[in-house]
């Protein structure tokens, strides 16, 4: 069969993506720069070509309410935000932790603290890989550096979300949302069948029948030993994710002496500035994690042993990411950030010249 | 006793959707009268493979450990954003909150309100007691004008603390919203009422007619610092004359 090439947004294609993956129901609020996932979605009018519902909800916190209830009920729910919407959605991400429960999250990411800027950042790495909300959890954190990876982590987040009982974030930027580049979409897929939610998700609360106990969704456990038992049952699925579902992409590592560390559209920008070293002779690669949670923990200590000379984290931020870079070196090596904030965004022969400096 | 003791003279029993789990409610508390209502009325509808029930944040908190049914427990306020999503991609399903006042009135007020202009084909349980019982007794936005709290020791000021809310009358206002009632629990008359107002509740539900919200006003024996009788007194001398019970919506129009 051809494929499917079109020219879109990132923002439509996870929205297109979604429909395809199957998508029971999204549940939005407006926030720039990210509108355009519901608007595509009101547009595309999906409820007509699969069923998946499409709400615009009263608020961010509705809004994850909504997708908790849908996920209790085996289904694959999903919503959207950007920063300041993510923080308010945080409370339901927790219970949803709590309560095992999947779903697809998206946040297209501006610059904070507050109301901040509008403009592209990568500033909410703390808040999507260390839980968020109150309390010990994780989820899945998948960083897309493309249009396309935009719409394959569409299907992926679900699928991931569904294996583990857990919400999957897709952490984008306002880059990564607003430009427009091809993509090849995925297959349309069907929605699941009440039939399927009950046999495949057996916990959801879809009526009780004769033939097995009531289900109940809850993130209550009054009894301290009992939520202790479940806080640490929690601790071994994460401790299975980080087993199992790394994903990372090295570029020209192999003889690398210096390595940058960037995910996303800092990824791209320094991509390029490798590019530009390497047209200089100077030995320099990049790692760019495509899972921010399960990190790429292996595959930096290998390169330590490698006998790297210096680690450069690279991102929209104050230096987020690069704490945990240290965590796994463990200072047998030097490790700098470079970033940029507030909405800016570093040139390539800016990376560079910050490589340099570590040199 | 054996003699009585005989099918043909049973009059009452435990509702067959009951859990065997003991109710957690205070000596006199109207929680566990409204929820076996809800049982029977789910039972005597043939509903329980539909129901699908979500607790608030609460007294009723727990009320997934005495249903026999399918329950979501949602974080405090949001029980009608669940109920939203659930009922939009379910439709057939027969999906209920119950809610008390702290939960529905204040932190929930946004999803309360908006799922009534929806008009989402659910209904909504409102056990209002004029104060917050699970956390010892604060007051609400129900908590009626001089009434002492945990929060209001010397009264409820209206001057500073604003007056009793009363939402139903508030929502009852939106289109979206079928039927809302006000009723109450506390003696056998006020429960056969009660009871009809469940059922029709239920039968909107599933007649996919819209929002039907039914507030039942109870004590709060403990919050109030009063005994069960008295507390039921007091509810009638005071709580009452500002709650008045009865219809508010029938049939999408309001009674005049």
């Amino acid at each position: 069969m051809q494929k499917e090439f079109k020219l879109m947004k990132g923002n439509e294609a996870v929205a297109e993506a979604a429909i395809r993956a199957g998508c029971d129901g999204y549940f939005g609020y407006p926030i720039t720069p990210q509108s355009e996932i519901m608007e595509y979605l009101m547009l595309e009018q999906p409820e007509k070509r699969t069923g998946m519902v499409v709400l615009q909800a009263e608020s961010e916190v509705a809004a994850i309410n909504m997708v908790y209830g849908g996920a209790g009920c085996g289904k694959r729910v999903m919503t959207s935000s950007s920063s300041p919407g993510i923080s308010l959605k945080q409370e339901g991400i927790s219970y949803m932790a709590g309560a095992e429960l999947p779903c697809l999250l998206v946040n297209i990411v501006r610059g904070g603290p507050g109301l901040g800027t509008i403009q592209p950042s990568q500033q909410d790495y703390f808040q999507s890989v260390k839980g968020g909300g109150h309390g010990d959890y994780r989820v899945i954190v998948l960083a897309p550096a493309s249009v396309q990876e935009m719409a394959d982590f569409a299907v992926l987040g679900f699928d991931l979300a569904f294996k583990y009982r857990i919400p999957t974030l897709i952490l984008s930027d306002g880059i990564i949302g607003q430009m427009m580049e091809k993509v090849v979409l995925p297959e349309q897929r069907p929605r699941f069948t009440e039939e399927e939610i009950r046999k495949n998700t057996p916990w959801a609360t879809v009526g009780k029948t004769p033939d097995r106990e009531r289900n109940v969704i809850s993130s209550l456990n009054l009894i301290a030993c009992n939520q202790e038992a479940h806080v640490n049952d929690l601790k071994k699925k994460y401790d299975t994710i980080e087993e199992n579902e790394v994903r990372y992409e090295t570029y020209q590592c192999d003889d690398a002496e210096h390595v940058i560390i960037a995910y996303g559209s800092s990824a791209r920008i320094s991509r390029k500035a490798v590019d530009l070293l390497r047209a200089e002779g100077r030995k320099v690669g990049l790692l760019r994690p495509i899972t921010l949670f399960p990190f790429p923990k292996k595959q930096i200590s290998d390169l330590v042993a490698k006998k790297v000379k210096g680690f450069l984290t690279v991102e929209m931020s104050l230096g987020q990411m690069v704490e945990d870079v240290k965590l796994v070196v463990n200072g047998q090596t030097k490790v700098e950030h470079y970033g940029r904030v507030g909405g800016s965004i570093p040139t390539p022969e800016e990376v560079a010249d910050a490589v340099k400096s570590i040199m | 006793m054996s003699s009585i003791a005989k099918k043909e003279n049973l009059v009452y029993q435990r509702p067959a959707l009951r859990t065997e789990k003991e109710y957690s409610f205070c000596p006199g508390c109207g929680h566990g009268t409204v929820h076996n209502i809800i049982l029977e009325v789910i039972e005597e509808m043939g509903l329980q493979e539909k129901a699908i029930g979500i607790t608030p944040v609460g007294c009723a908190v727990l009320a997934y450990e005495f249903m026999n049914i399918d329950m979501q427990q949602a974080a405090h306020g949001r029980a009608p954003a669940l109920a939203t999503a659930i009922n939009r991609m379910m439709p057939d399903k027969a999906v209920f909150t119950y809610q008390g006042d702290g939960d529905l009135a204040a932190i929930g007020t946004a999803e309360t309100i908006h799922a009534c202009n929806r008009g989402e084909n659910i209904v909504i349980f409102f056990v209002n007691n004029g104060i917050y019982g699970m956390t010892g007794g604060q007051m609400a936005p129900t908590t009626l004008p001089g009434m002492p709290s945990s929060t209001s020791p010397y009264g409820r000021d209206v001057e500073t603390m604003g007056g009793p809310m009363k939402i139903t009358e508030m929502i009852s206002q939106l289109d979206g919203v079928y039927m809302s009632t006000r009723q109450a629990a506390h003696t056998p008359a006020y429960v056969r009422k009660l009871k009809k107002a469940i059922r029709q509740a239920f039968e909107n539900q599933q007649a996919r007619k819209g929002l039907s919200f039914v507030e039942i006003v109870t004590n709060c024996a403990s919050g109030w610092k009063k005994t069960p009788t008295d507390a039921n007194k007091w509810l009638e001398e005071n709580m009452f004359p500002v709650y008045p019970l009865g219809d508010i919506k029938i049939d999408g129009k309001l009674v005049k």
